[in-house]
């Protein structure tokens, strides 16, 4: 469907109806920038004074998918993992800048991040499904975190998040089933499920499909589009290609001298592919180094 | 949102509300229970380390002042009766504990080095085995002890060291066992490619690569033999003179300890806290000295 | 891990120094292999043959008998096997979630660098010899036992009844206690084992959805090293079983029924250890299946301990000290 040789023969139009889903309404060239979900200014990861990414500032808006790119080693799962504050286990981590989340100080010294969890879920590179829990309590485990109880708010969540997540028509009947039950992509789906059912506002995905065969791969970009509209994505690949296809917007990331990842540009989508303005962009996407 | 989708936004909007004010109002009892339930956990390991450092201060506290020139060179000596000393029991344990190792170090590597290349069921009857007898009650080792040899030979150090053996033998062979089987498959093939024997393979190759965990086996399994009472206590019966000879009689320094804790004589006492001290002292040196030597030799390897 | 067996020519002499051929080089390992198990199966041998003169003459129910007096022609194991079991729960029931707790702390709250130190210094009580246990839980714990810890509890949990009668310093409590430091280490060292495999991205996933470190522990990571932990559990407990020496001079050395926590007692062990010289005849052969007695109870236990932490594919039990 999409291939970086061809970028120049044909308007970025037909490419971007192609790769949306059918109910969302987008007929023009750069998609409306909505509600911001995310801002970040000048953000910078450091560990133990060695940094690992800077200079980032971009908004993330809502009801999109947004794509962070780049080779390898600049920083894009490093950034991913500040947004929902997973860098506070690493004791010499430190994060500055500013992220917000709405109208929250991400990092602000009344911010819980147990709390913000609820509100910006993650799914990660490899499938983790919990090994000791049915499918059942695997989608409900999170809202039982963050302590629901009512089981009719519980069934409910779960199902909704399954549905969703494409996996309920093969479950439903094996909801006591345990977790490795299913294959590599189901187990994904599954995890997607369980942190849909919380239903947080921004769902954060590490290459959530590099470990998975091309036919997964292909559902769960397919479930990208489907789940925009009812969570902001923000999504880490390295593969150009997935970006092209799933994300509306693109953060361009770049590991610099002092081996530190910085964000060379952010934009649309169909914009970055087409005509970025950093000539390091244009050298990434038509594939001269990755 | 601006967008328009299949599934009516409100019941997802709805749960949101509904889950977000449930994390609220549960997160307060959450973070509590959390801080109380790992509060907890860092006052158990607090508990945890106390006895070892209360029972060396103890022992060194009261150990100490028993020390003295006579206490490493003089025999034991009846109660009232001044100058006596630990030199009779150091004997013992030495003459003891070297038997013992000499015996099963060399039989437990060999196993090990067995069940290193062997993976049939007789094998592993033979590990599971090995495995049980590192926790079988000590008390009755020394009863094998004593059937197998007293019985027929008499008190002895030699009944002693069979017995100590007999508890080492298993530790050095899981030990040893360990340690081949880290040695990387690569070597061995390597060499058997080169046309060498197994034999040679073993000697040249297996037991230098595996000698650090080999030796920090032994070491333990030497500082365990050491601080063994109830197998001697059936076995040595314990003698008031200097014994040389390991088969006769002899005093050992956990078996003094156990029939002076109880006397009502206290510089009788005083003596088994000396040789409590003297005991103490040596197995912890030899189980750090393990372990740093284990520590050196893997950063040697990198 | 099958060895490769690869057609290797034969040769006498290699670089100056004569090695086995490989026949002979097998032969020798497998006639040690083939020692080491005769001897295991002498041992069981031995003192079956040497218990088996007290079953033909007294039957099978003396074990469960209340009075040991062998002056009388009686001897009741019963007050042993409960002395026995009673010092083990106790231990037991403390060095479970103490000893969890502290392999917890181990594994995730205290900082890296500090690690080591703190596990060693508990793993080192382990090397300490039994009988230096003994002593200072003889003369140094004693005293604080019977004059401040006893009476303590007694005030505060004797409506359980368990805190009936005098105070004595030599108890059950007190061998109960020492116990518990001794198996302390095994608890801790296999749990933490335990707990640090549990794979990283699981604590991960559960961290992101907001669940609290303590959630985090209780929901994953605890339930995945369940078998690890109830392995650890019965490992310490076959410690417990197996103690000898140390028990024996802190339980306080009365062969009857104890019926209060601060009643002396004995064991098993106590028992072969204080009768041992004096004893002939029947009065031996009933120790020598006192014996007999304690070694299968201690053998079940370690074989359920070692199915158990070998099913959870975790090796690190077999190299650690025992006692």
């Amino acid at each position: 469907m999409t291939d970086a040789g061809s970028l120049s023969d044909v308007s970025p139009v037909p490419r971007l109806e192609e790769s949306l889903t059918v109910q969302t309404e987008r007929a023009m060239t750069e998609p409306p920038a909505g509600d911001v979900v995310m801002t970040l200014r000048d953000v910078a990861v450091a560990f133990g004074g060695r940094t690992a990414v800077r200079d980032v500032s971009f908004d993330v808006c809502a009801g999109e998918a947004t794509a962070l790119i780049g080779p390898s080693g600049s920083g894009k799962t490093t950034l991913l993992r500040a947004l929902n504050r997973m860098h506070d286990a690493e004791r010499s981590a430190k994060v500055t800048g500013t992220i917000r989340l709405g109208d929250l100080d991400v990092y602000g010294p009344d911010t819980d991040p147990t709390l913000l969890r609820s509100r910006v879920g993650m799914v990660f590179q490899r499938p983790n499904p919990f090994p000791t829990m049915s499918i059942y309590d695997n989608a409900v485990a999170g809202l039982r975190f963050n302590g629901v109880r009512k089981k009719a708010l519980l069934d409910e969540a779960a199902e909704s998040a399954l549905v969703a997540a494409a996996l309920w028509d093969s479950v439903k009947d094996r909801l006591k089933a345990h977790g490795s039950t299913l294959s590599g992509g189901e187990q994904q789906r599954l995890c997607i499920a369980r942190a849909l059912a919380v239903e947080p506002e921004v769902l954060l995905m590490d290459e959530p499909t590099s470990a998975l065969d091309p036919i997964a791969t292909k559902r769960i970009e397919e479930l990208v589009g489907e789940l925009k509209d009812r969570v902001t994505i923000v999504i880490v690949t390295h593969n150009m290609q997935q970006a092209m296809r799933v994300s509306d917007r693109c953060a361009f990331l770049l590991m610099g001298e002092d081996k530190a990842g910085e964000l060379i540009e952010f934009g649309p989508t169909a914009q970055l592919f087409s005509e970025p303005s950093d000539p390091r962009t244009l050298d990434y996407v038509n594939g001269r180094f990755g | 949102m601006t967008s328009v989708l299949e599934v009516p936004v409100d019941p997802i909007v709805e749960r949101r509300r509904a889950v977000q004010a449930a994390a609220t109002a549960s997160l307060g009892r959450r973070k509590l229970g959390s801080r109380v339930a790992l509060g907890v956990c860092w006052l158990f390991l607090v508990i945890a380390v106390i006895p070892l450092v209360a029972l060396v201060f103890y022992v060194t506290a009261k150990g100490l002042p028993a020390w003295n020139a006579e206490f490493f060179t003089h025999s034991t000596t009846p109660e009232g009766v001044p100058g006596g000393g630990v030199w009779n029991a150091i004997v013992g344990t030495a003459v003891i504990t070297v038997v013992a190792t000499a015996v099963a170090v060399p039989l437990g590597l060999l196993c090990g080095l067995f069940l290193a290349e062997s993976d049939g069921r007789t094998a592993d009857a033979l590990r599971f085995t090995a495995d049980v007898m590192t926790g079988i009650p000590s008390i009755t080792v020394g009863i094998f002890g004593y059937i197998a040899i007293v019985r027929n030979f008499g008190y002895s150090g030699f009944a002693g060291a069979f017995a100590v053996g007999f508890i080492m033998l298993p530790v050095i062979i899981r030990a040893g066992e360990t340690a081949f089987r880290g040695v990387p498959r690569s070597l061995n093939e390597a060499a058997m490619a080169l046309g060498a024997r197994r034999a040679t393979i073993a000697r040249k190759v297996v037991v230098p690569t595996a000698l650090p965990g080999v030796i920090t086996g032994a070491l333990l399994a030497i500082a365990r033999g050491l601080g063994e009472t109830a197998p001697l206590l059936l076995t040595i019966f314990g003698n008031q003179y200097l014994q040389w000879n390991p088969t006769k009689p002899m005093a050992a320094l956990p078996t003094l300890i156990y029939s002076y804790s109880s006397q009502p004589y206290a510089d009788l006492v005083q003596v088994a806290w000396g040789a409590a001290l003297l005991l103490m002292a040596v197995v912890l040196v030899l189980s750090i000295g393990s372990r740093l030597l284990a520590a050196y030799l893997r950063k040697e390897r990198r | 891990m099958t060895t490769i067996e690869t057609p290797v020519p034969r040769q006498t002499r290699r670089g100056g120094r004569w090695s086995l051929p490989d026949n002979g080089y097998r032969g020798l390992l497998a006639v040690t292999a083939i020692l080491f198990g005769a001897l295991a199966v002498w041992f069981l041998v031995a003192i079956v043959l040497q218990a088996k003169p007290a079953f033909a003459t007294l039957g099978f129910g003396w074990i469960f008998g209340r009075v040991w007096n062998p002056s009388h022609g009686l001897y009741g194991l019963l007050p042993f096997i409960l002395g026995t079991l009673e010092s083990t729960a106790i231990a037991v029931a403390l060095a479970f979630p103490i000893g969890l707790g502290t392999a917890i702390a181990l594994a995730f709250l205290v900082p890296s660098r500090v690690r080591p130190v703190l596990s060693t210094t508990v793993e080192l009580l382990a090397a300490v010899p039994s009988v230096v246990y003994g002593l200072w839980g003889l003369i140094v714990l004693a005293p604080i036992f019977r004059d401040t810890v006893e009476p303590f509890l007694t005030s505060v949990l004797g409506w359980t009844g368990l805190f009936n009668g005098p105070n004595n310093g030599p108890s059950l409590l007190l061998a109960g206690v020492i116990l518990f430091i001794m198996i302390l280490p095994t608890m801790v060292a296999i749990s933490r084992d335990v707990l640090i495999v549990v794979p990283v991205e699981q604590v991960e996933g559960a961290m992101a959805l907001g669940a609290t470190r303590w959630q985090v522990l209780r929901k994953v990571v605890l339930p995945g090293a369940r078998t690890g932990i109830l392995g650890a559990f019965t490992l310490a407990t076959g410690r417990a079983l197996g103690e000898t020496v140390a028990v024996a001079m802190v339980i306080g050395n009365s062969p009857y029924i104890a019926h209060s926590l601060k009643s002396s007692a004995a064991t098993i062990p106590s028992l072969i250890v204080n009768n041992f010289g004096e004893s002939t005849g029947t009065q031996l052969s009933a120790i020598f299946g006192a014996g007999l007695v304690l070694l299968v109870i201690g053998i079940l236990v370690n074989s359920a301990a070692r199915w158990l932490v070998w099913s959870t594919g975790n090796d690190s039990a077999g190299v650690e000290l025992g006692r």
